[in-house]
């Protein structure tokens, strides 16, 4: 059998990237859903253009960012300057902490002056979503308008967060543009932000370097694979909406060679990706580069990524008995009753189907499963077709807004005059109201845990982390609020809190950048009050049978990894081999 | 013509619609506020979260503060003194005090937390 390796047919198509073939703008922007490598990639160019001799400065602006594992040094949101990399500066804006910062800021001065009941009010108030999502962008736009900055370095590198964070953050600078200049009665969430009126010129300078193509490149992370390809797609086109048209496509990880059976079903599968790429795409400029048996950890790491790779020939498997299986998972979910069951893990990791084996199980099982995606899932729907005890939801986040909007304009309604309920309108087009809407569709389902079990399968994890967090700042601001609060709200974080109902089981792959990850992410879990005993390893490579030397190399890696999270969830760990259709069906076997 | 003044506790916004709940009061005061502000009546309402100075140099608030604490808010002033507390001023209210017409609905007052989504008691 001649094994014809997909990076060569992709080569015929997409050149190989280098630094040396694109045109360097001053700012250039990394996006992606997370996992792609987005970091490793920025990382990569950062380092690379600064041993060059360029003045870099990179900066992250994910609330989840791993910035400070890749370069093995405590980074903060000034720039710290990298040992060995003389020209490169790296920030790693952290919003939840600028926006604890901010609220200081604001508090700060009336200590002392105002009583301590009323300073705790403010500081409550200050706590909400908007108030993270000001301080981010504030930050973010800093940094691209500053001329300090501009002519201090030839190119700032932002490492951005996944991709529904990232869109967000960039379609506010419009959103709010207009949103000031329209705002008649200069009462909105943004008033908070004492001096925003000033800053509008700050903000529209970010529009504008963002969009002009001279200024700003976009380079869209993705994998071979379909569903990052399908996220890469609809961040192509949103941005492009917003006027940010100087795009760059590169596809990471693309597999060089094939020799046996398990490295020629990972090539099919990219070859097959790559073939049936989507529409929105076909038209960027687009380069591949490597898979690399190596995590991209340590400057020699982020130095060689784009240039070679090496690895020894070893041969080290884990035999699939040295951790749990997931059957054993779903007899632990069904014996303890839990009513709540959460997957959580970055995008990508597979939590959606993860979730569905779990709901699927559960209800073979006997139990009354609801099951909640809020990815679009429309395969979801297939597979649950016709089985029995199991429904499934969709949390559309636009649908919710809407549906929110609809709720208190109709409310509004009821006492106000037509002409007074444009002034809601305008309040309804905050950016804190997504979060609100979003939040009460999850209390909406959560609650129904009262009579079935709720299977849900979270969005990537910076929202989460948000939704998260807005629950608890929620749940203390209604024992004191005057409104109609649902009861489903009043109810969801002490359910969320009891272990005996709710059960989050975090889903990671076997790599140091969502292993990391997902450690985060299990402790803003514990700071929420939130337990988490389970960890599922999905994709495991040193589970499969492969010879290919490659996909060794990676698979030995993949150890180190198992054995951390083992280590973190107490042996919890349910390790789950890399499979081609990693379907409902094929997990359990 | 008389200078009212209201002291609002922090919110994330006049309407109240950004907290976890729709509140109707907040919405008829935006309201209410609005139309006496095209009567030319002097009104000015001071948020905590976005001008805390205020609720400092004004000292009848800086004391009914000290003394009851931020349950206390929001407080309405009329000519510098105290009107209500704790409250938003009803139409009625604002009407003796301000001598002129509110019109405004007065929400009718529903059955509490109960209501469902659909608003049916």
């Amino acid at each position: 059998m001649i094994l014809m390796g997909v990076a060569d047919m992709i080569n015929l198509i997409y050149e190989p990237f280098a630094l040396d073939k694109i045109n360097l703008t001053k700012y250039l922007f990394f996006t992606g859903k997370g996992g792609v490598g987005k970091t490793s990639t920025a990382c990569a160019v950062a380092v690379n253009l600064a041993d060059q001799g360029k003045k870099v400065l990179l900066v992250s602006t994910d609330p989840a960012s791993n910035l400070q594992d890749v370069f093995h040094t405590e980074l903060d949101g000034k720039g710290v300057a990298i040992d060995g990399v003389p020209e490169l500066l790296v920030a790693n804006l952290n919003p939840e902490e600028a926006a604890r910062a901010y609220r200081e800021s604001v508090i700060g001065p009336y200590r002392g002056k105002l009583p301590e009941s009323v300073l705790i009010n403010m500081e409550e108030q200050l706590s909400g979503s908007c108030t993270v999502e000001i301080a981010a962008f504030d930050q973010f736009s800093h940094f691209i308008t500053d001329k300090a900055a501009a002519s201090q370095y030839d190119h700032i590198i932002f490492d951005t967060a996944p991709t529904g964070h990232t869109l967000r953050m960039l379609q506010l600078p419009s959103a709010w543009s207009d949103f000031i200049s329209e705002s008649t009665h200069g009462a909105s969430c943004l008033g908070q932000l004492a001096g925003l009126e000033e800053k509008k010129g700050m903000y529209k300078d970010a529009v504008s370097n963002l969009s002009d193509s001279t200024k700003t490149t976009l380079l869209l992370v993705s994998r071979p694979e379909k569903t990052p390809l399908l996220e890469a797609e609809r961040s192509s086109i949103e941005l492009r909406e917003l006027g940010i048209c100087n795009q760059l496509l590169l596809i990471n990880g693309v597999l060089g060679e094939a020799s046996d059976d398990v490295s020629q079903k990972i090539l099919n599968k990219q070859r097959a990706a790559m073939e049936n790429i989507p529409h929105g795409l076909k038209q960027l400029r687009t380069f591949s580069l490597p898979l690399r048996s190596y995590n991209i950890l340590g400057l020699d790491k982020i130095r060689a990524f784009f240039q070679s790779d090496a690895y020894e020939k070893i041969a080290s498997k884990i035999k699939a008995e040295e951790y749990l299986s997931i059957d054993t998972l779903i007899e632990d979910l069904h014996r303890t009753g839990k009513k709540v069951i959460f997957t959580m893990g970055k995008g990508g990791v597979g939590k959606t189907a993860m979730a569905a084996v779990l709901a699927l199980a559960l209800a073979e099982k006997g139990a009354k499963v609801h099951l909640t995606s809020t990815d679009p899932a429309d395969h979801l729907r297939y597979i649950i077709a016709g089985k029995e005890n199991i429904t499934l939801s969709h949390i559309d986040e636009a649908q919710e807004l809407q549906n929110y909007q609809d709720e208190v304009l109709r409310k509004a309604r009821e006492t106000m005059t037509d002409e007074d309920i444009a002034y809601i309108e305008e309040d309804l087009r905050s950016p804190c109201t997504q979060e609100i809407a979003i939040f009460r569709a999850f209390a909406e389902i959560v609650d129904k845990a009262e009579n079935e079990v709720v299977v849900i399968d979270t969005a990537p994890t910076g929202h989460t982390l948000l939704l998260l967090d807005s629950t608890q700042s929620y749940h203390r601001e209604v024992q004191r609020t005057k409104g109609e609060t649902p009861i489903s709200v009043q109810r969801l974080l002490p359910r969320l809190r009891d272990a005996q109902q709710t059960e989050v089981i975090i889903v990671t792959l076997p790599e140091a950048t969502p292993v990391f990850e997902a450690a985060r992410l299990r402790d803003d879990l514990l700071r929420a009050g939130i337990q988490n005993k389970w960890w599922v390893v999905n994709q495991c490579l040193s589970m499969t049978k492969t010879e290919n030397p490659m996909l060794m190399a990676r698979a030995n890696t993949e150890k180190q990894w198992l054995e951390k999270v083992s280590e973190i969830s107490s042996g919890n760990l349910v390790a789950i081999p890399w499979l081609q259709e990693a379907s409902i069906e094929n997990i359990r076997k | 013509m008389k200078k009212m003044e209201i002291f609002d506790p922090a919110m994330c916004c006049s309407t109240g619609v950004c907290g976890p709940s729709i509140d109707s009061e907040l919405l008829r005061m935006a309201t209410v506020i609005n139309s006496l502000k095209e009567k030319d009546i002097f009104i000015k309402r001071h948020g905590l979260s976005g001008e805390p100075q205020d609720f400092v140099d004004n000292k009848v608030i800086n004391d009914i503060l000290q003394k009851e604490g931020a349950d206390v808010l929001p407080v309405t002033l009329i000519d510098g003194e105290i009107a209500k507390t704790k409250e938003y001023p009803t139409n009625k209210e604002l009407s003796a005090w301000l001598g002129v017409e509110v019109e405004t609905k007065q929400p009718e007052k529903t059955g509490g937390c109960c209501c469902d989504s659909d608003g049916c008691c």
